[in-house]
């Protein structure tokens, strides 16, 4: 098997939700050993499922984004088979301990002592009440790269503030700029951007201190608000605000530099169609791919200025090809004719998509909690040291063999008695 | 003065528009060396987007291209023309990193991809960024950000259930795309230092987004496992709430309540008492149809009498996660991002003082180089290519002449 290029750096995972596990996802995925360290005493929310036993009321109204067991079933190990968490946590450890006793504690020590890398995204009194904030773990040892995540960082006034994505992307200005034209704001459903800007930027974050400690032998703390790693992503509306003392207003789907640019409705349910024009030799051939209707020759047009001008106009022409249209056949036609056109993809599309499996977006996984299916892959390809879902999902405290024998040399006794003193498991206890 | 932790590390960077620049953006604000190659003339197209001082477009003056080519250097070499194609491959030995983001099919006309530049260092980390990617059926189709959410992300999960789905703010699929091939062109680099090889790296903005963990993922696997496709939900829930974006004195706030935040939400408000109304006191009795409108209409009434940023701090006093929905202006005031300097004043030539984002996350051990200011076009054609190439002042006049540079 080739070596991936992060092969040999072992990470201790302490991330819950979203977040942080993508960005140890993307660390696992080409090549560190990422190891999470989860406790059977405690459930963290929303990370592996809603609750650790959902009640039956949770399952009959909830989409799969809460409760997408497998057939919709919980089974005896919900843990195990949710899909907010099984798809992120291939290629990783879990291992099992009590954070809140000396030995637990004493366990991490020597884990960390093994450790390239801790990473945690928890609110910022977590780990320094559990004993593991960066002083005490440099102690441990002294090159370790130990990288924080909350909302808003290790600093200022909303440092200790509560805040899910969907909280800290309103206060950043991501919610107020997106929503339908013509709703107000309390229209705006929740999406959870952020967790995905950050996974990227701390892994990165990651990547630069490796890179770094290799150069100088030197670890070091990185304060990761991820407010702040958000931020850029909107700089062109920061930018308007200073030079011109405005907000860009809200347009639904439209685009303020081009038209057409909307979501249009095709046969069937929930069919819909994007197009979006960026230039006059854009708009022509859309024109040619449509036929050269008579409407769509007409002057007013032919330019971007007067595009802009009469989008409602526009846009009714456009809907009303697209409602006699296949999503999909309008889609290559459009594409076929150079105009940037897309299908709003449901999760069946994806699954059926040539150009994604072509590429070999799916891979196909045996988890032994859930059975055969398949999953999204890698996040980019690398042409000599390509990564792949070597392992399925970890399921909790699979790997404690490994940990505490392997790694920390631990005697079948003391496995023996950690495992009746509820640090080693696979089932929750008491939650 | 501060190094930063790639400071041994040189990319030349042959990015335009959002996705290739936020990269390289990255790489240098932590001490990357980038030498940006821009076309003679016209330079990166971003500098004919705006924003705009006063609506009036000006290559030198547009917001976008500021924001993303900090820390850079600007030479402007011609690619198009045979000397041009070759100060590239002249260069290819220098770096450590090449970066672009052209339609797949462009480089290899110019006599530039990846299989050509391999021989000129075996180390080479080429990230190539595009819509769909080096290979497959849809290499070649044309996108924008919108198109990217469509195919690729969770738009048929964002907006509304009876209305058409929803993009986010504009240019977000690009910016993660850009945020993303950051980690794989580092990932890249660590493999050229630790194993010795160079390669080709394919980040496809559609693999990006399918592969997104804001819902995307979740909803690709629930469907494996259900045999059911997601759906777009109502923007408040039933049994969790309030949640979603609520009216206030001035604006609004967004609020989650799990019902383990219950109380300390009536604490907030001020209303301990309905901890014990037996309308409230329990998450099922809350669900009721009945009951659910009677405490909304308290809630919101409490919202009314409350400004936005004093509801947030109300609320965040008990632990309440409620934040203010701020429109962007609102934002370079806000105080905790004044508390952190997360914004810094830079000045232009051209483009005169404007606030600027500082790096994304704080190292304390190797820093982030000090923001410098987007480059003018071309500012730094004779240095670079002196430095590197050694050619004189003379040869470079020539090159000038000739259209080259």
């Amino acid at each position: 098997m080739t070596t991936l290029p992060l092969s040999g750096i072992r990470v201790l995972d302490f991330t819950v939700v979203w977040a942080g596990p993508y960005a140890t996802m993307m660390l696992a995925d080409f090549g560190a050993e990422v190891i999470r360290v989860e406790s059977l005493q405690h459930f963290p929310s929303t990370t592996r499922g809603l609750m650790p036993r959902p009640p039956a009321a949770l399952l009959a109204s909830a989409t799969h984004l809460l409760a997408g067991y497998p057939n919709w079933e919980p089974g005896a190990r919900p843990w195990d088979r949710h899909p907010m968490f099984n798809c992120h946590a291939r290629n990783k450890l879990s291992m099992t301990v009590d954070l809140t006793r000396p030995e637990g504690k004493e366990i991490v020590r020597r884990l960390v002592q093994c450790s390239d890398v801790l990473i945690e995204n928890n609110a910022v009194d977590v780990m320094p009440k559990l004993g593991l904030d960066y002083e005490t773990v440099r102690r441990w040892k002294e090159d370790i790269i130990y990288v924080s995540m909350p909302g808003f960082g290790h600093s200022g006034p909303y440092r200790t503030f509560q805040g899910y994505g969907s909280n800290v992307e309103a206060l950043c200005g991501f919610t107020a700029v997106r929503g339908y034209a013509d709703l107000d704001l309390t229209s705006t459903t929740a999406v959870y951007y952020m967790d995905a800007a950050s996974g990227a930027g701390a892994a990165f974050a990651v990547l630069c201190a490796l890179h770094y400690r290799q150069r100088t032998g030197q670890g070091q703390f990185i304060d990761f608000a991820q407010a702040e790693n958000m931020l850029p992503h909107l700089g062109e509306y920061f930018m308007e605000a200073a030079m011109n003392g405005r907000d860009l207003p809200r347009l639904g789907n439209r685009h303020p530099a081009m038209a057409p640019h909307n979501c249009y409705p095709c046969q069937g349910e929930d069919r819909w169609l994007v197009i979006a024009v960026a230039s006059d030799a854009e708009w022509q051939r859309l024109c040619q791919a449509l036929g050269s209707p008579p409407w769509a020759r007409q002057e007013k047009f032919a330019t971007l200025a007067g595009r802009l001008k009469h989008q409602d106009e526009l846009d009714q022409h456009l809907a009303a090809w697209t409602s006699t249209q296949e999503a999909r056949a309008a889609m290559a036609h459009l594409q076929a004719h150079g105009v940037a056109a897309g299908m709003v993809f449901r999760e069946p599309d994806a699954y059926a998509d040539p150009h994604l499996n072509a590429r070999g977006f799916f891979e196909t996984i045996t988890h032994r909690e859930c059975g055969t299916h398949r999953y999204p892959g890698m996040l980019w390809k690398m042409s000599k040291t390509p990564g792949h879902i070597r392992q399925p999902p970890c399921c909790l405290g699979e790997h404690n063999d490994y940990v505490y024998r392997e790694l920390l040399g631990m005697s079948d006794e003391e496995i023996a008695r950690l495992r009746r003193e509820g640090h080693i498991g696979d089932t929750y206890l008491g939650v | 003065m501060a190094a930063g932790p790639l400071a041994d590390v040189t990319v030349l960077d042959l990015t335009h528009y959002i996705a290739g620049p936020y990269c390289t953006k990255l790489l240098a604000l932590y001490g990357a060396e980038v030498i940006k190659i821009e076309r003679p003339g016209r330079g990166d197209p971003a500098r004919h987007l705006g924003p705009f001082p006063g609506g009036v477009p000006h290559p030198e003056k547009s917001g976008l291209f500021l924001h993303l080519n900090t820390n850079k250097q600007s030479v402007t070499v011609n690619l198009k023309h045979p000397r041009g194609q070759e100060l590239i491959r002249a260069l290819v030995p220098h770096v450590d990193v090449v970066v672009e983001n052209f339609s797949p099919r462009v480089l290899p006309s110019l006599g530039l991809s990846y299989p050509e530049l391999e021989p000129l260092n075996p180390r080479l980390v080429m990230t190539s960024i595009s819509n769909f990617g080096q290979s497959g059926p849809y290499r070649d189709w044309k996108a924008q950000d919108i198109v990217i959410y469509a195919m690729g992300g969770a738009m048929n999960l964002t907006g509304l259930p009876e209305r058409e789905p929803l993009r986010l703010a504009l240019n977000l699929m690009a910016y993660q795309g850009g945020n993303v091939a950051a980690a794989a062109t580092m990932t890249g680099v660590l493999g050229a230092r630790r194993l010795g090889v160079g390669q080709h790296i394919d980040v496809a903005l559609m693999e990006v987004h399918a592969g997104s963990i804001d819902r995307r993922t979740t909803a690709l696997l629930g469907y494996q496992y259900t045999g059911e496709p997601g759906y777009r939900e109502e923007p408040t829930g039933i049994g969790i709430y309030p949640s979603g974006v609520y009216p206030c004195k001035d604006g609004y706030v967004q609020v989650l309540v799990f019902p383990q935040a219950w109380e300390r939400l009536l604490a907030a408000m001020e209303m301990p008492e309905l901890a014990s109304d037996p309308r409230f006191a329990d998450p099922l009795a809350r669900m009721q149809p009945e009951n659910r409108p009677a405490f909304l209409a308290l809630f919101l009434d409490w919202l009314r009498r409350h400004t936005r940023y004093e509801a947030m701090y109300k609320a965040q006093a008990q632990g309440v996660p409620m934040t203010a929905v701020n429109p962007p202006s609102a934002v370079l005031e806000d105080p905790h991002f004044q508390a952190r300097g997360t914004f810094v004043r830079l000045a232009h030539p051209a483009a005169g003082t404007l606030p600027y984002l500082r790096e994304p996350f704080r190292m304390t051990a190797s820093p982030a180089v000090p923001l410098q200011r987007a480059p003018l076009l071309g500012e730094h054609t004779e240095a670079v290519l002196q430095r590197y190439l050694g050619l004189s002042a003379k040869e470079v006049a020539q090159l000038r002449r000739e259209g080259v540079v």
